[in-house]
């Protein structure tokens, strides 16, 4: 764990004392405004936060519960990132929990690199990780995010993508993948080798309202554990094709 | 307070204004005024009050009823918009203004050469108005015309804290006429500005819900073909643009006014038949460009931004926000006539009536299609020799999809001013700018540094074309895309002889920025010393704009000497217009019309467009300059200048 956290740490140090992060040096001041008023307040931090997946799902094998989402609080170039997932099986057990406290920068027209730190915790026993990846928009008007974890029990990797599809300008298909890599098996936490799970989904949403969509989709997911009693230990993550309902809301 | 509106002054007149104002504060606050349970809007007189010197302006919270919105605003007098001020050629105004508000406020007057502490620009002219205090303004009125007034102060002007300006012309006017209207346009809107910004920083197309589909990929499909329209996908795609950005906020909050009344409602202007009206528009709108027509009548473009012009009839025009136009109209019969007023996306409109009678009203209109943004919006020229339109210029609509319409319209742009018309001969083919269809299969997109032989071989057809009006070939700034450019245009295009996205060959006379031709010469005919290039920048998806790739925090300010005579070179990067104003000083437009060049306060630079204006900067101090666009300025495209 602490193997974890140190180069996570080293790499905000770094980040932040590189000219990358050097805030816009407030150049007007080489003016003298009236009293030190700013005619114009372009450096204002926003707060919003987007829960992607609030949803049930269920299968034949049962049901379970899921969430997603991400909060943000800064400026257009610097914000601190939060990540939130989890999954309650029909059992009441939390598993898949994944948070993450991460340092934004905005690198380039659509792109953000993320850095922090990733802590497993739920049900299971925790595991933390240090991170680093890249958020945005690729083209094709693709939301995408690649993310790199790294600790004393080895590396991991997250790839995250969806896409919007217009079928009015309130009704929307997202297809919507997460794929997630380690170096190392992890059995406490159900975690293979290689391709350890995949949860992707098609979601048909509404926005009556920008910011609340309710929706339905298919989703499925799969873990690639040799061993499947894995499963178990996060509470029933019931693999395969799920029917899915659920509300996308953000403020 | 009423009493106190204009205590200095006791005319017969005034207080004919003051009991209007008294009618129209109780309107608004209590709105008892007209007995009935239909929407109590504002009553806002349209008709010019006396011209006064001395004024009182309490600025202060208002309970507004939009349609069926209902907010409070903010406004002056009890009014929102705020009361119409009438000034005199020549005369020293004094305003006072008192704030009853509880954060600070601000009143710039807009187009106004005064003095620079008398500008109304907080941290720039002075330290703004505080909570329960009165500041008081006082400078000699110079000019005439029709110009308005506003706050400067976060998202007041939003709120309602606009109003019109007219200024009577110490000698003469230049054109006489029987009635005199004012046309105040607006956008209204009870979400608060703050979180309309937020929004935006969520997403760029948190108000656009014209978004394309999979259904109207379906209809180009079945329109231009199946590659075709895929290929147009992968173009736009590429960029991670899209062809319906028009306006950043939209009629799905928006309520657009006219003098204050919602559509439903509608202003109406009384004139009797053969009289000569004018009607003086003004944009004060925070984030819409409109569009104004009167079906039936051709108007006169007689002002445009307070300074007289020679006279250019037109069916339509396009006013950006901030900008002002007088026109002139003579209905001949007792028929009702509508004002149609559509905003640029056509998400909504304003409307009034000219009429004989009270409640005789004309038909309204359906709206126009709405543009759709091209690759000449995305500066990537004009596109001739392209693969699509081969060589040749017989056909350059070939694969547009826009509305059939404009096709049909697009020989017909008559040439209305013997001034002007070799301009307009010479600039014909410009307005064929706009071809969305286009085969853009093996263009590098993402970098856009496409085709340069074939755009520059292009480039010199057009400057030889042009080279009457065409500034010179401006020293290129050192700009590459990044978190704050979203996109440069490798070939920006002089589109000074274009109405604008959605306007050009939709078969009515529209007014162009190269008809404008002052009825004085300039009064400045030194040479510039020296060139400002400025990109208009922006990101769209992080809603960041600015100039040359910097908001206003990062920018170092614009120095300019005293006196001091420089060109502004515009190249506007993005995909969206900019009406540009620069505070205490005109902006000499170069469009063509040599001597006569028009002076404006506000420039509205088309997207992919590059044009110039002249500057004398002959009153020292700090001065804003900005794009008025309200939520655009308020993101970082602003720049302070020095005068000194």
């Amino acid at each position: 764990m602490k193997w974890g956290l140190i180069p996570s740490a080293l790499l905000m140090a770094v980040v932040y004392s590189s000219p990358l992060h050097a805030a816009p040096m407030n150049k007007t001041m080489a003016v003298s405004y009236v009293n030190g008023i700013m005619p114009v307040m372009d450096q204002r931090v926003y707060v919003h936060a987007l829960l992607d997946q609030f949803e049930a799902r269920y299968s034949g094998a049962g049901g379970q519960f899921r969430y997603d989402g991400q909060a943000w609080f800064g400026s257009d170039y610097n914000k601190l990132w939060l990540k939130s997932e989890g999954t309650v099986g029909t059992d009441g057990r939390f598993g898949d929990g994944d948070h993450e406290i991460l340092y934004d920068r905005a690198i380039s027209r659509y792109f953000d690199v993320q850095s922090g730190v990733r802590l497993d915790v739920d049900q299971g026993p925790t595991r933390a990780w240090g991170a680093i990846g890249l958020q945005g928009l690729a083209l094709y008007f693709f939301d995408a995010e690649a993310t790199f974890y790294f600790s004393d029990r080895g590396v991991a990797g997250r790839l995250t993508g969806s896409y919007d599809i217009f079928i009015t300008n309130r009704l929307i298909l997202q297809p919507q993948a997460e794929l997630n890599f380690y170096s190392n098996s992890d059995s406490a936490r159900g975690v293979g080798r290689g391709l350890s799970d995949i949860d992707t989904g098609l979601r048909l949403r509404y926005e009556w309202h920008r910011k609340i969509a309710p929706y339905i989709g298919i989703t499925y997911s799969n873990m690639f554990h040799e061993n499947s009693n894995f499963r178990g230990n996060i509470g029933k993550n019931g693999s395969g094709a799920n029917f899915t309902f659920g509300i996308r809301s953000w403020f | 307070m009423v009493e106190s509106v204009f205590p200095k002054r006791t005319s017969i007149g005034r207080r004919r204004f003051v009991t209007g104002a008294a009618a129209l504060s109780c309107g608004a606050a209590i709105s008892p005024a007209l007995g009935r349970k239909a929407a109590i809007e504002s009553t806002l007189s349209a008709e010019l009050p006396e011209p006064a010197s001395s004024f009182l302006l309490n600025v202060e919270k208002i309970p507004v009823r939009v349609g069926k919105q209902h907010a409070k605003g903010v406004g002056i007098n009890g009014s929102v918009p705020a009361p119409t001020l009438r000034w005199r050629e020549g005369d020293t105004v004094e305003i006072q203004v008192r704030n009853h508000l509880h954060e600070d406020t601000s009143i710039h007057w807009h187009g106004i050469r005064l003095p620079a502490d008398m500008d109304g620009v907080p941290g720039l002219s002075f330290a703004g108005i505080p909570a329960g205090e009165t500041f008081t303004y006082r400078f000699p009125v110079r000019q005439s015309g029709t110009y308005w007034y506003h706050s400067h102060s976060g998202g007041q002007e939003q709120a309602g804290l606009y109003g019109a300006l007219v200024i009577d012309p110490a000698g003469r006017p230049a054109y006489t006429t029987d009635r005199d209207y004012v046309v105040l346009l607006s956008d209204w809107t009870d979400a608060d500005p703050m979180d309309i910004v937020s929004n935006l920083k969520f997403d760029g197309d948190y108000y656009n819900f014209r978004q394309r589909t999979v259904g109207t990929f379906l209809h180009d499909i079945r329109k231009d073909g199946l590659m075709a329209s895929v290929r147009d996908r992968l173009a736009w795609g590429g960029m991670n643009m899209a062809p319906t950005d028009i306006s950043d906020v939209s009629g799905i909050i928006y309520t657009y006014l006219m003098n204050g009344r919602s559509p439903e409602k509608g202003w109406t202007g009384l004139f009797r038949p053969g009289e000569r009206i004018r009607l003086r528009f003004i944009n004060a709108a925070s984030m819409t460009l409109f569009d104004v027509r009167i079906p039936g009548l051709t108007m006169q473009v007689v002002s445009a931004d307070g300074n007289d012009v020679e006279p250019v009839p037109v069916d339509e025009f396009r006013i950006a926000p901030a900008e002002t136009y007088d026109v002139i109209v003579q209905p001949t019969t007792d028929e009702p006539y509508t004002i149609f007023v559509q905003s640029e996306d056509r998400t909504g409109y304003a409307r009034g009536t000219l009429t004989t009678r009270e409640g005789v009203l004309a038909p309204i209109p359906p709206m126009d299609p709405r543009p759709l943004r091209t690759m000449a919006d995305m500066g990537m020229g004009d596109m001739k020799g392209m693969s699509m339109t081969g060589e040749n210029k017989s056909d350059p609509m070939a694969g547009m999809d826009m509305s059939s319409h404009e096709k049909a319209a697009s020989e017909s742009k008559p040439v209305e001013q013997d001034a002007a018309a070799h301009h307009h001969a010479a600039m014909h083919d410009m307005d064929m700018n706009d071809m969305p269809g286009m085969d853009m299969g093996d263009m590098d997109m993402p970098g856009m540094s496409m085709h340069h032989s074939m755009a520059h071989e292009d480039s010199q057809k057009r400057q030889d074309r042009v080279s009457a009006m065409a500034p010179p070939e401006p020293r290129p700034v050192p700009l590459k895309t990044g978190v704050e450019v979203q996109s440069l245009a490798p070939q920006p295009q002089n589109r000074l002889g274009e109405a604008g996205d959605g306007l050009d060959g939709n078969g009515r006379r529209c007014l162009r920025y190269t008809d404008l031709r002052a009825l004085k010469p300039g009064t400045d005919s030194r040479e510039p010393s020296r060139e400002i290039v400025l990109h208009l920048t922006g990101n769209m998806e992080r809603f960041i704009w600015g100039f040359n790739g910097k908001k206003f925090s990062e920018a170092e300010p614009i120095s300019l000497a005293v006196g001091e005579r420089v060109r502004f070179v515009m190249i506007n990067d993005t995909m969206m217009e900019h009406p540009i104003h620069l505070h205490g000083f005109w902006s000499e437009l170069e469009n063509g019309q040599g001597a006569f060049q028009p002076y404006k306060h506000t420039v509205n630079v088309k997207p992919g467009e590059r044009l110039s204006y002249l500057v004398t900067a002959d009153a020292p101090g700090l001065w804003a300059y900005h794009c008025h666009l309200l939520y655009h300025m308020d993101t970082g495209m602003f720049r302070t200048v020095v005068v000194s």
